[in-house]
């Protein structure tokens, strides 16, 4: 009984000495790495500043916001703005672009980098492979607004496809592309497969050097040919690297290519050109409607964020691959 | 090796379809690019005629000249050398440091510093929050738009962790003995063996820099900070040459034309990627290749 009593006494006097004892071995060690603290602490404050203080901005979507008020001070009300952009005309218009668009390029641009992928990995030349890499990056690298540039040249009335297609009897009056809602769709996918493919395809180039060249060997001697080897061997071994990139593409649904579209379009084809990205932009920043464009950006995050979560679990159920 | 070496005709066969598609594609890609380079060199005039394919039919370098001689191209061009070259050494410099100091098993908090940071990959507050706080911190018409809010990335910081991840640790301690501390390791030791990573950081966001004309749009309304992508989105988009011929100097040459000036401003714009970004490329794709493995 005493003996038991003097242990919890000496129990309770060591522990306020043992915690002290830690408490100064941490400082002393956050002393020993001042630097690296001070370092690491800019990035963490850049962070809080710049992504951070956005998040917790985003409540003014909650409230009446206007320039005299802080977002603190600003009058709560509720899910209005939310209620509002469900009433909006504009509504339908806007998702069928965002998502159409997107489900076409998710169906189309997405498995085009692989195929370039295992075809360019089958060059025999290792020059030409590097001729062909260094041509296809190019693109990726001019800005969007360049090739809007391009674009409207080529399009234009005088431009080149008009005159192609007069050349060939296919139609008799130039069209003007731009100025045509029916075509902007297959102008914003088709311009984007022609800037990313080359680059797109890296990650799937790395992924393919990764494959252990003993089962190709195999696979030859097993009687395999070209095609069955891309699809047997090559195909499955970087099907990981796929999952990952089309876990991404199913998140950016909502996401339309606004420095893009934001170039391409015109008050012409506005109703094929009118995505969520460019509606945020309008309302927000052209119109100063804060707190009503806040509220459209926020119903855009949560969705790409359930989205994200999502796919990924979907792929980690499917084939143990995932994101998280 | 034999069954390596030898060829059936249906390989020969794949092999030069697989040659003669992947030269199509070349084609396809650089052949929109060299029609706007030879229309920017032909005569502005006679290029509006049309029908200029493959080489230039009345060779003139006035177009070029025109754009030269235009105070407000040369402004904007100007601009985006400045934010060019100022963003991407801070950038560079900055989310180096960073990352640096995340990469130290030892670094105090080091988990939660890690989470902050991959949250703000899945997560943000959108366009308008963002807008409203560059407003508060009187970011608008200031050239520091371009840079600051630019100055760190969490993607970036990922790719310079998965290269100092190798950086053998001997080298630290090494600098440790010597009485270097750690922003002292960081600046001469760390520095010097990443710049294989570094070129890479430097080329993406280089490029970024070099082709943004959207913080121009946005947070920019005085013309004189204009970067020459926003310029060019201006006349481009808005489809309003007017803003480029009216900002010619008077007596210009006739043969010069709205359009033949678009395009030659266009080719000077993208020149200075065309030409760097083929040696760098070795560079990059390496980096690619960390960033994507760590994903």
């Amino acid at each position: 009984m005493s003996a038991d009593l003097s242990y919890e006494l000496s129990a309770k006097q060591q522990q306020p000495v043992s915690r002290k004892v830690r408490a100064l071995k941490l400082v002393r060690k956050l002393a020993g790495q001042r630097y690296l603290q001070v370092m690491a602490l800019l990035g963490v404050a850049w962070m809080i500043i710049f992504n951070y203080i956005p998040m917790y901005s985003v409540i003014i979507a909650f409230k009446e916001y206007n320039i005299i008020h802080s977002v603190h001070e600003a009058k709560w009300v509720g899910l209005e703005h939310f209620r509002e952009f469900l009433d909006d005309d504009e509504l339908p218009g806007v998702i069928w672009n965002t998502v159409g668009m997107s489900l076409i390029k998710l169906v189309v641009a997405f498995p085009l980098p692989i195929i370039f992928a295992l075809f360019l990995n089958e060059l025999r030349s290792l020059q030409l492979k590097k001729l062909v890499q260094t041509i296809s990056y190019l693109p990726h690298f001019l800005s969007w607004v360049i090739l809007g540039g391009i674009l409207t040249t080529w399009l234009a009335d005088v431009g080149i496809i008009n005159h192609l297609l007069m050349a060939l009897g296919i139609i008799h009056e130039p069209i003007s592309y731009l100025a045509e809602p029916s075509y902007f769709w297959s102008i914003v996918i088709t311009s984007d497969i022609w800037k990313e493919l080359g680059w797109s395809a890296i990650i799937y180039l790395a992924a393919i050097a990764g494959v252990s060249p003993e089962m190709y060997e195999a696979a030859t001697i097993d009687g395999a040919g070209r095609f069955q080897k891309m699809w047997f061997v090559t195909l499955p071994s970087i099907s990981g690297t796929i999952t990952i990139l089309f876990i991404l593409a199913v998140s950016g649904i909502l996401n339309s290519n606004f420095d893009q579209i934001l170039v391409l379009r015109n008050s012409l084809n506005e109703s094929a050109s009118n995505v969520i990205d460019v509606y945020v932009y309008q309302t927000g920043i052209v119109s100063s409607r804060y707190s009503y464009s806040a509220a459209v950006g926020l119903i855009k995050s949560v969705i790409a964020l359930v989205l994200l979560l999502g796919a990924n679990q979907v792929s980690k159920k499917l084939n143990d691959t995932s994101l998280f | 090796m034999l069954l390596l070496k030898r060829r059936t005709p249906g390989e020969a066969l794949f092999d030069a379809g697989n040659v003669l598609g992947m030269l199509v594609i070349c084609f396809i890609t650089i052949y929109p690019i060299w029609y706007v380079l030879v229309n920017a060199f032909n005569e502005g005039q006679d290029a509006m005629r049309g029908g200029i394919y493959w080489w230039p039919r009345l060779f003139s370098l006035d177009s070029f000249r025109a754009v030269f001689n235009n105070p407000g191209i040369m402004k904007a061009m100007g601009v985006t050398v400045a934010k060019t070259v100022v963003g991407t050494v801070l950038h560079v410099f900055f989310t180096a440091m960073v990352a640096y100091a995340f990469s130290r098993q030892e670094l105090i908090g080091r988990k939660v510093y890690m989470l902050l940071g991959i949250i703000t990959m899945i997560f943000s507050g959108g366009l308008i929050p963002y807008y409203l706080l560059i407003r508060d911190l009187h970011l608008l018409d200031s050239f520091l738009v371009y840079i600051i809010p630019a100055m760190f990335n969490f993607f970036d910081l990922i790719i310079f962790l998965a290269f100092f991840r190798e950086i053998p640790s001997g080298l630290v301690e090494a600098a440790k003995i010597d009485g270097a501390n750690d922003f002292g390791i960081f600046v001469r030791v760390i520095i010097p063996v990443s710049m294989p990573v570094i070129a890479t950081i430097a080329l993406f966001h280089g490029v970024y820099q070099w082709n943004d004309y959207f913080t121009g749009i946005i947070y920019i309304n005085n013309m004189d900070l204009q970067p020459i992508q926003t310029f060019l989105y201006r006349v481009i988009a808005q489809s309003s040459s007017n803003l480029m011929m009216a900002a010619m100097p008077g007596g210009i040459q006739k043969s010069v034309t709205s359009q033949s000036i678009k395009l030659a401003t266009m080719v000077v714009t993208t020149l200075p990627i065309v030409l760097v970004y083929p040696f760098l490329q070795k560079y990059f794709v390496k980096g690619m290749m960390i960033g994507s493995i760590k994903g």
